[in-house]
């Protein structure tokens, strides 16, 4: 066990931190609106937009997000048309061809949850909503949305925990992110096991901290789900009475 | 006691005269580590056979050495964590002895050198880099090596060169030329061929021999050497066989092997065939 070593891993291995989240959340946020889009197109009823919908989802989830990537970044870049194009500004930087990958990726994901969210919805709280005088878009933002929302969020908790490691993936577009710095350091100390547990460590740190936010937000979302405080308060008056007695 | 410590002698040598190298009986097999995917030195053909330099050259020092020789491809990037977990017994992929590496394996002698430099495309201003194919050894000349680098470094301002992560050109670039270009760091050298193709990169640094030959491939048309060529020092003594700590019998195999080779010929037969110049180091 080389202490020294470990310490000196994780040094070379923090500058990595900030480029990680950028990637992840970045992706995740772009992806969120195009996830609703493909969500939208789904359940919208209209046909060709349900089919585009469903073919988006068949290619990004059926294929791996490593293809993926390759295909944007070295396939892409091929063909003299693209290099020619305004989309090259975007193309030649391997930053943004990571994040088009991921947000292209999370999107696909990301939309099926969100879809089950929109469909959990109760028709009751809708119709009830309608009498109230609510409708289009005030209906959506009021009360469709935060109930979507709310039952949507454990599962996309975890989309975004994958998104944190599905950036690893970036370093093999040059992208020096954790996983990035780590082959590096790898292949200059050819000490694989230190240097790798150093970088899952870094990953399960993020991620342990990404869990509480979303469980926070999930608590805060769902005050029906939780006892009254003054049931609470009362109980633990009980309590404390039952122990004195 | 006399008699036996003589009787032993005499036996050694005798095992010694009738064997030639008598270590050569231990080791029966040797299983040899390469990328393929290193060309001229190691390569992969489109049926799964490897071919280059080193897969001629190993064939000849094995069938030198009296053992049955077996290749194994493994990633550049895990090579010599895999050769010291056992998976093959010996490193023949283009890897040049430097010292960095020489703390965690040994390594034979050099049985091949080209010196490193750039590939650019035709059209670009790069193309125009000073000293175009002058040698410079780091080691033996520094003074007119630093000078070469000084004299490239107007051109290359704020410039992105890609190189292979931890070859050792990297190394040469981060310690020479990280100051006025940015270093792009790949897996695979065709994956920094690719983009110098496309324009991402607008340089590459590789060996000589590397880039001579990528740049023969249709799909890099318009590749070209550029620059000075650099050897030695921090860039290595050349190509050995990489062996784990302490396989010294082997070590001394390869060794004579190498020799051998080197002194009847056959390597800069070798040489000519696969590389077009003599990278015999002498």
């Amino acid at each position: 066990m080389d202490i020294q070593f470990f310490w000196e891993s994780l040094i070379t291995l923090i500058p990595g931190i900030p480029l990680t989240l950028l990637l992840a959340f970045l992706s995740t946020f772009l992806g969120a609106f195009l996830a609703l889009l493909l969500a939208t197109m789904r359940l919208s009823g209209i046909r060709p937009l349900g089919w585009f919908a469903q073919g988006y989802l068949f290619v990004f989830r059926g294929s791996p997000l490593l293809v993926q990537l390759f295909l944007i970044y070295y396939g892409l870049s091929q063909f003299p048309a693209v290099r020619h194009s305004f989309a090259w500004t975007f193309l030649r930087d391997p930053y943004w061809c990571a994040i088009i990958a991921l947000t292209l990726n999370t999107a696909a994901y990301a939309s099926e949850v969100i879809r089950g969210g929109l469909l959990s919805v109760p028709h009751g709280q809708v119709e009830a909503a309608r009498a109230s005088g609510m409708s289009g878009f005030m209906l959506f933002r009021r009360i469709v949305f935060p109930l979507a929302i709310r039952q949507a969020l454990p599962a996309y908790g975890t989309e975004l925990i994958l998104m944190v490691k599905a950036t690893s993936l970036a370093s093999i577009i040059t992208i020096m992110e954790i996983t990035g710095l780590a082959a590096k350091l790898v292949s200059e100390t050819y000490r694989v096991i230190e240097v790798f547990i150093v970088a899952g460590a870094i990953y399960l740190a993020i991620n342990f901290i990404l869990t509480r936010i979303v469980m926070a937000l999930e608590y805060r979302l769902t005050p029906h789900l939780r006892e009254p405080r003054i049931l609470t308060a009362l109980a633990l008056e009980n309590e404390s009475a039952g122990e004195i007695s | 006691m006399k008699i036996w410590t003589r009787l032993l002698g005499v036996a050694m040598t005798a095992a010694m005269l009738a064997a030639g190298p008598a270590l050569a009986s231990d080791i029966k097999t040797v299983k040899l580590g390469t990328e393929g995917a290193f060309p001229p030195w190691n390569s992969t053909n489109a049926d799964g056979t490897l071919e280059g330099f080193e897969i001629d050259l190993g064939k000849i020092l094995c069938e030198r050495m009296k053992v049955e020789c077996e290749w194994v491809v493994q990633d550049w990037k895990g090579i010599i964590p895999a050769l010291n977990a056992g998976k093959f017994d010996a490193i023949m992929s283009g890897m040049s002895a430097t010292a960095k590496r020489a703390e965690v394996i040994d390594f034979s002698i050099p049985y091949g050198s080209t010196g490193q430099t750039f590939g650019v495309l035709e059209d670009s201003d790069l193309a125009k880099l000073p000293l175009n194919g002058d040698v410079f050894p780091l080691a033996s000349k520094p003074e007119e090596a630093k000078k070469a680098i000084e004299e490239i470094k107007p051109l290359l301002k704020g410039k992105i060169i890609g190189v292979q992560s931890s070859a050792i050109a990297e190394r040469f670039l981060q310690e020479n030329l990280a100051d006025v270009a940015e270093i792009r760091e790949y897996g695979k050298t065709q994956e920094h061929d690719l983009d110098l193709m496309s324009g991402r990169v607008d340089a590459i640094m590789a060996s000589t021999a590397y880039i001579s030959t990528a740049m023969k491939d249709p799909a890099n048309k318009g590749m070209i050497l550029a620059g000075p060529r650099f050897q030695g020092g921090i860039l290595g003594k050349g190509s050995s066989l990489g062996l784990r700590k302490g396989s010294d019998e082997l070590k001394a195999m390869f060794d004579e092997a190498i020799a051998s080779a080197r002194d009847d010929g056959t390597i800069k037969e070798l040489s000519m065939k696969w590389f077009g110049f003599d990278v015999t180091v002498y």
